[in-house]
């Protein structure tokens, strides 16, 4: 036993597949110990707020002010509300009025604002304009108002007494607070989903129910597909045919479908993580009895177990003693491939809408199926959809990579 | 000093039929045969003839799908479990392959107990059956406290297959079924096992029957030889009537096709080629 | 005095493990095989018959690793030779080779005929497709297989006749020397005997000159080879004629080894089994003197440790043993008397 593990860990690709694995599960077991919030709770008004470092804007005003000069504090500036489309956009319009073209230059912003204020009129023709445009022009000067100022915002309190606004702070151009010290800071490396949750959060949570669901699964999957394989094999006869008819029967109608009108006939409120992780664990044990059952019939005709019957063993301690424990290393890469099946199984599940509860607790497969009805994926907030399908991928492929080491070891033929 | 005009074995139209329809195959078809108490019996065939299925009908390993046997003059009766540890009380055997006869997941030790508590043993004190186990191994040529604690990959083909006879010797049946026992150890190492098999048959007055397809070891142990070929006994007489002097085409054929050092071994008999052959 | 057609000095073959570890399993032997004679080399698993009969090729692939020695084929010395150019211009043509289960290798969708036009192509590309056709039927019909099989798949023969004709197919473009390797082992006896007489065959009707035959059967090889020589750990320890070497051995193991044959025959009834206690020696350690001296009956004290050669009698007889030839044959002698008591 000892050296059978000792050489599962000399497998190269056993170790790296384990050590994918390892870290998504202390990822998922260590993040909520140090993050607390409710994975489902909702933290933001709006949808698919981009991922970024949110500061708080008030208590950075009252935060202590440093001045740094820096030189591309103002193209920066300038840049963020002036940019390349609407330099383009005001040249078009200047055009239109009749400024000659070799007047325009977009690069030189003061120049080209200059030119703006003198000649914008929004009232004035332009042929060819719709209104929506015309819209956007008025829109666009609004926006440049103050552009070029050096002068600081002004912070103004309202009087509770005189009702009048009463000059608080000036914010000046070259203010800058330091965000360590600003009271409310929140990282959101992945923004937030069309609920307004915190997607990492929410991700580690449902990695952590997929896992568990996967496992659950897995486990029922291994456990029925083990019995029924050693019975059919070991037994033969009329066990072996009421198990393989059984086995046809689940073959000839997909499983997946099965899983399907199963988890639509179990009706939503009824649809808990554990229902469905029985569900899917309950239909897919097909290829586990198969497979498990190819290997006793080969086993079976072997001396060590005819030798066993003759010293008098029972037909319990024979399964038990001379066959299942040659069968073990099969089991436990099905097992693997079990678990792995049944996380993409309920994941598949849930994007159709038939998996667990949508209230209690997020899934990996629950997540893609919210991001594609509220059409993350059209709207482009990759966010909420692309860091679930890396997750599942790292997951099944970790599992499969472990399979792989571990069907090396034990069979020797399939080493390099 | 086991009587041997004695039947201990015998069966009558014993058949197995794999199989059904069209594609049935009749592996052993309907054989008579008598096994006297504390004789050396071989069984020769080829492979095909059925000697193999014969010999689990025998051990009671397989069903047999028409037919009889016999043990000690009576029908033998293995319908339910413990009928069937009765038998096995009395009927033993050992296997072509030693290393496969172990489970590659026990201490060897394993085995011998299990002979140990199928003899009512099971309650004994554990010296006791150390004592027992150092003794069997010393039967046959081993140390027991070399072994103890060891698994079968440990030890070699020749170790692994004395330590069978080991057990042999502790469960002491009336019958032993050898099937191919030295065909899979080393040329040097075969009288060992030999000797040690006949030794047990003179202590204990066991019958052996020897299920090979070498013609020269059976005529070398056996005092009574049958020859099978595709299912049915053809010839069966003492050693020397059936090597020496073989009556039947067949036997004849067998015998000629064998190497010989001694005499001249003729090659021109080698048969004209028929289709599929 | 005929001409040698391999003649191999001094060769010494190791195979080299996953841990570095150096495994002698050739230990500079040296043979000789004339023209229109037959050798058998003799001995149990693991003894390096089957290495030796790869090394004799020339053909070496990791981890077997070619150490010291000569090699000549017909008076052409191949030593060194990259294994490429051995299989080019020296397998099939001056040597061929036939592995154990060497049936097994054939390709079940294939015909018998296309199977022979790739070897013979591969060896000789100058040969057109009818030219082959004729050969192959030439040689088939001289050898006693019917024509017919050609055209047939091998899953419609037997596994004798599979055997039957991959040997022929390997003599097709009448090497030099023939080396098999348990050839018929896997076979019943009545195969078996066809592939014997196939063997014999072969050196009759002049398809190779020279034959060596590597089994563990004694019975075998004493009807089929003139020479036999029995091979231990690596190291040749005795040689002679059939005929000496089965009936009259010298070394202690040889005399041990034809003593455990057994045959369907009435000189066998006189004749008691002989047993050697022990297991082969490890020889990625093997011991600096003689390596069976611990199994051996007769050993003394120095056997373990001074380093034993090759004794030349006459007429290529010869045995390794620090023991004189008489001591041996008195020594034997003695306990014969013993056991007949």
């Amino acid at each position: 036993m000892k050296h059978t593990i000792r050489q599962v860990f000399h497998s190269g690709k056993f170790v790296f597949g384990f050590s994918i694995f390892v870290a998504v599960l202390l990822i998922v077991i260590v993040y909520p110990l140090i993050i607390t919030d409710p994975p489902l709770g909702i933290i933001s008004q709006g949808t698919f707020f981009e991922p970024g470092i949110y500061v708080n804007v008030y208590d950075s005003i009252g935060s202590e002010r440093y001045i740094l000069n820096l030189d591309d504090a103002t193209a920066n500036r300038i840049a963020g509300r002036l940019g390349d489309k609407e330099r383009l956009d005001m040249k078009e319009w200047l055009l239109a009025y009749g400024i000659p073209e070799s007047e325009i230059d977009i690069a030189d912003t003061e120049q080209l604002l200059g030119l703006w204020e003198n000649h914008y009129d929004p009232k004035s023709p332009i042929a060819g304009m719709t209104n929506a445009q015309r819209n956007y022009y008025i829109r666009l000067d609004a926006s440049l108002g103050g552009l070029l100022s050096t002068e600081g915002a002004i912070i103004a309190v309202n009087n509770p007494d005189t009702g009048t606004l009463e000059e608080k702070k000036v914010v000046g151009q070259s203010d800058y607070v330091n965000v360590g010290q600003v009271a409310n800071v929140r990282v959101l490396p992945l923004g937030t989903d069309n609920f307004g949750r915190d997607v990492l959060t929410e991700l580690v949570k449902a990695a952590g129910v997929s896992l568990q669901i996967g496992l659950v699964a897995g486990i029922i999957a291994t456990l029925i597909g083990l019995t029924l394989g050693l019975l059919a094999g070991y037994v033969g006869g009329l066990v072996d045919d009421v198990i393989m008819f059984l086995t046809n029967l689940f073959t000839v109608i997909p499983g997946f479908v099965l899983l399907i009108l199963i988890s639509y006939s179990i009706g939503q409120e009824r649809r808990g993580a554990a229902t469905v992780a029985a569900v899917i664990g309950f239909t897919s044990w097909i290829w586990t009895t198969r497979a498990v059952r190819a290997q006793v019939i080969s086993l079976r005709s072997r001396d060590h177990v005819n030798l066993s019957k003759l010293s008098g063993h029972s037909i319990a301690y024979i399964i038990f003693a001379d066959i299942l424990p040659y069968i073990a290393s099969y089991v436990v890469m099905a097992l693997i491939l079990q678990i792995s099946t049944a996380i993409i199984a309920e994941a598949s599940l849930s994007i159709l809408g038939l998996g667990p509860r949508t209230s209690e607790v997020p899934t990996l497969g629950l997540m893609l199926n919210w991001a594609f009805i509220y059409q993350a994926h059209i709207l482009g907030k990759w966010w909420a959809y692309l860091p679930v399908l890396v997750t599942i991928a790292l997951i099944t492929f970790s599992m499969n990579l472990m399979n792989t080491g571990l069907d090396q070891v034990f069979n020797p033929a399939l080493r390099e | 000093m086991p009587d041997e005009r004695k039947v201990c074995l015998s069966g009558s139209g014993l058949t197995k039929v794999f199989g059904f329809g069209r594609q049935k195959t009749v592996a052993v078809d309907h054989v008579d045969f008598s096994f006297y108490e504390g004789q050396v019996v071989s069984i020769v065939g080829e492979s095909g003839s059925g000697k193999t299925t014969l010999a689990k009908m025998l051990l009671g390993l397989i069903s047999t799908t028409e037919g009889e046997v016999y043990f000690q003059g009576k029908k033998r009766d293995i319908s339910t479990q413990k009928k069937r540890l009765e038998y096995w009380r009395n009927i033993q055997a050992i296997f072509q392959d030693p290393f496969s006869s172990y489970n590659i997941f026990h201490k060897i030790d394993a085995v011998l107990l299990d002979c140990i508590n199928m003899r009512g043993g099971r309650k004994l004190p554990y010296a006791k059956k150390v004592e027992m186990m150092t003794q069997a191994c010393a039967f046959v040529n081993l140390k027991f406290e070399e072994l103890t604690n060891k698994y079968p990959f440990e030890l070699s083909g020749g170790q692994q297959q004395r330590l069978m006879i080991a057990r042999i010797f502790l469960l002491k049946p009336k019958i032993l079924l050898a099937d191919e026992p030295t065909s899979m150890i080393d040329a040097c190492s075969r009288a060992t096992i030999l000797d040690m098999l006949m030794q047990l048959r003179g202590e204990i007055g066991m019958t052996i029957i020897f299920i090979t397809h070498d013609i020269g070891l059976a005529y070398y142990v056996s005092d009574t030889v049958y020859i099978m070929e595709r299912g049915k006994f053809v010839e069966h007489g003492t050693a020397d009537e059936v090597i020496l002097r073989p009556k039947e085409a067949y036997t004849q054929r067998l015998i000629n096709d064998v190497p010989k050092i001694y005499e001249e071994w003729d090659l021109s008999t080698v048969l004209p080629y028929k289709y599929g052959g | 005095m005929s001409k040698v057609m391999l003649e191999v000095k001094d060769l010494t073959t190791k195979y080299i493990t996953r841990f570095q570890e150096d495994i002698y399993a050739v230990d500079h032997v040296s043979l000789e095989v004339e023209e229109g004679k037959s050798l058998g080399i003799a001995g149990e698993s693991g003894c390096g018959k089957s290495t030796l009969a790869l090394s004799l090729m020339g053909y070496y692939f990791p981890p077997l690793h070619y150490t010291s020695g000569e090699i000549i084929i017909d008076g052409r010395n191949i030593t060194g030779m990259d294994p490429d150019d051995v299989r080019k211009s020296i397998l099939g043509t001056e040597i061929s080779y036939i592995p154990q289960s060497a049936m097994n290798a054939l390709n079940p969708t294939q015909k018998i005929i296309h199977f022979i036009e790739d070897v013979i192509q591969a060896h000789e590309p100058s040969q057109t497709k009818e030219e082959i056709h004729e050969l192959a039927r030439g040689c088939f019909e001289s050898l006693g297989l019917p024509a017919s099989v050609l055209q047939q798949y091998p899953v419609e023969l037997s596994g004798g006749m599979k055997q039957r004709t991959v040997i022929a197919t390997s003599v097709i473009l009448s090497p030099k020397v023939l080396i098999a390797d348990e050839p018929s082992s896997a076979l019943d006896v009545t195969s078996q005997k066809m592939v014997i007489k196939m063997l014999k065959n072969l050196m009759e009707k002049g398809f190779i000159k020279s034959l060596i035959f590597i089994t563990h059967e004694l019975p075998l090889l004493y009807n089929v080879t003139d020479d036999i020589m029995v091979m231990y750990a690596g190291q040749i320890v005795e040689k002679g004629t059939a005929k000496e070497v089965v009936f009259d051995p010298l070394h202690p193991y040889a005399k041990g080894l034809m003593g455990s044959i057994i045959v369907a025959e009435e000189g066998l009834r006189e004749h008691k089994l002989t047993a050697i206690p022990g297991v082969p020696p490890n020889l990625k350690d093997p011991p600096s003197g003689c390596r069976f001296a611990e199994r051996c009956g007769y050993a003394r004290p120095e056997c373990q440790v001074l380093p034993v050669g090759l004794r030349d009698l006459e007429r290529g007889r010869a045995f390794r043993c620090l023991h004189l030839e008489k001591e041996l044959r008195d020594a034997y002698r003695r306990e014969g008397e013993l056991n007949a008591r």
